[in-house]
């Protein structure tokens, strides 16, 4: 049987010294969703996402990613998963095509998958009239846009976005949140960190970190009811704070 | 004296690229006026000109009654300005830092340490005063800087993004300060590419390609949004969503997340059955419909489309 879950956490745990950064999580997402994990600054978001890439090792517990081990598989993960971050690592003095063909290059696609990846990321962005200008050159809704691109590809199964939108005005935020629900509706699963509380509202379920731990995983709605407020901010800023 | 600001006929290009176009604006004494726009609409280079960093080309920017372009040294003692990347010494402590921007305007030495007393325990830094600047956290960091610029005690406040990458809590803390800073009267100018910011302040003013579109009371915005906007739960939203997209009855379709807003010129008397035969027909099971008010973000994506 096909396993249901894109990510599986038990018990992941990591300390540096004496301070826990992680302590004992466990959580799953499932395939297809767009999941929030937020949390205030510091309080591990970060350091799990590491290790979900295969970019640090736990101290102890399991993670499963597309059913590979954190521990042991960190190449075939590395391959299966797609990360975008809110410095968005583009090279400015390239052209957009060239950081959308140096990207599939890294992800070592052949000059015949490469033609079809740019033709899919230009047709479901709108980038094409920017193609060739410099990266520098173009506003920065378009550069989140080409940031997203690069990272999908090679059609990743999950996609890692940290603080994707910082800074963007709506009509760009809104246009990128509905390529997110484009590629979740596709089939990739999408692991999403923001500050912004009416962005987690977008997303399918939502976690709340703090100090290392999960205090509340639900849906919005689920969390908004069970909380008693208004908004996930106010349920945010009530667990957080206590 | 009035601490106001006041732009007639604000003009700036740079190169071919028509930055300010004619851009008219009055901010009141006291109170909170939240400056909103896409990215690239001139937002900064508003607060630049305002500030005397930038010259225009054409227009007048009164700030506290005196003309920014020949008195700038005199508007220079009664204006603050939080740039986006405000410059602090990372290898400096909080205290530090403070007291060079204290030394920079001059604030003589007797007064400076009451000052700083007092702003460390108004934006809650006193336990960290002694810490490297580098250590703070980004919500800190950007408590530390308007500090820095309210060391001469401005009476106008220019305040350009300044929560962004800065998490809930922190922003909401940095929100009560500057609502403690209006209540004893300064006047605040605050950019913000966030709609629950903006719906924070007593008015807003939406900027696009360098003019002022609209400018009102958040409480009023739904007055300036002349279609119906109706919330509707249902059990596959993203299908749904899909298939009101489709359709082309509506003038917008978003989905989020849980919910989909649509927004048309018919009643919702008229949506509510085409809606209703629309997902029904693909199996989608409707939980709620109801109409709801104009938030300020439809407002902002409508003025801009």
């Amino acid at each position: 049987m096909e396993n249901e879950f894109s990510v599986k956490v038990q018990e992941l745990t990591r300390t540096f010294g004496d301070f826990v950064a992680v302590d004992h999580i466990s959580f799953q997402v499932y395939k297809g969703e767009i999941f929030g994990f937020l949390g205030a600054n510091g309080a591990g978001k970060t350091t799990t996402i590491k290790m979900l890439c295969g970019l640090l090792m736990p101290t102890s517990g399991t993670a499963y990613v597309s059913d590979f081990d954190i521990y042991k598989q960190t190449e075939e993960i590395k391959q299966n998963i797609g990360y975008m971050s809110q410095k968005f690592s583009l090279y400015e003095d390239l052209t957009v095509e060239e950081n959308l063909e140096f990207y599939g290059g890294i992800y070592g696609l052949n000059n015949h998958e490469l033609k079809i990846a740019c033709s899919q990321a230009v047709h479901s962005t709108g980038l094409g009239d920017h193609l060739h200008k410099l990266t520098r050159d173009i506003p920065l809704g378009w550069k989140q846009r080409l940031a997203l691109s690069c990272a999908i590809m090679h059609q990743p199964k999950i996609l890692f976005l940290d603080e994707p939108t910082g800074g963007v005005d709506p009509i760009s935020r809104r246009n990128f949140w509905s390529l997110i629900y484009d590629l979740a509706d596709g089939g990739t699963t999408v692991f999403v960190t923001t500050h912004y509380m009416d962005e987690a509202e977008y997303c399918n379920r939502l976690s709340i970190m703090h100090d290392g731990k999960i205090i509340a995983i639900g849906s919005p709605r689920e969390l908004k009811q069970s909380y008693q407020k208004e908004s996930i901010e106010d349920v945010f800023i009530d667990l957080v704070k206590k | 004296m009035t601490f106001d600001i006041k732009i007639v006929g604000l003009k700036k290009s740079f190169g071919s690229i028509l930055a300010i176009d004619d851009l008219h604006l009055d901010v009141h004494e006291g109170e909170m006026l939240g400056l909103i726009g896409p990215d690239g609409a001139g937002k900064t280079t508003t607060l630049r000109m305002l500030s005397g960093l930038l010259i225009a080309d054409e227009g007048v920017c009164l700030v506290g009654g005196k003309n920014v372009r020949s008195e700038l040294s005199a508007v220079r003692q009664f204006i603050g300005y939080m740039p986006q990347r405000f410059s602090l010494y990372p290898d400096l402590t909080v205290a530090e830092n403070l007291r060079f921007f204290a030394d920079l305007f001059q604030v003589n030495k007797e007064e400076r340490e009451n000052r700083m007393k007092r702003l460390l325990e108004f934006n809650r830094l006193s336990p960290f005063s002694n810490r490297r600047t580098a250590a703070l956290s980004g919500g800190m960091k950007q408590k530390l800087a308007l500090s820095c610029t309210l060391i001469h005690t401005p009476k106008i406040l220019l305040l350009d993004e300044p929560t962004t990458g800065v998490d809930p809590v922190s922003r909401r803390e940095f929100w009560d300060i500057l609502k403690e800073l209006r209540a004893s009267g300064v006047t605040i100018l605050v950019t913000t590419p966030y709609m629950d910011e903006a719906a924070k302040c007593n008015r807003v003013a939406f900027i696009h390609n360098g003019k002022i579109l609209l400018v009102t009371e958040p409480e009023k915005i739904a007055h300036h949004y002349k279609n119906t906007v109706l919330e509707i739960v249902c059990d596959q939203n993203v299908k749904a969503a899909k298939i009101l997209i489709a359709s082309k009855q509506f003038d917008s379709v978003h989905s989020f997340g849980d919910r989909v807003h649509l927004s048309s010129h018919q009643t919702s008397e008229q949506m509510k059955p085409m809606i209703k035969n629309l997902v029904e027909i693909e199996n989608i099971q409707i939980n709620s419909m109801k109409e709801i008010s104009a938030s300020i973000e439809d407002v902002f994506v409508e003025l801009l489309n």
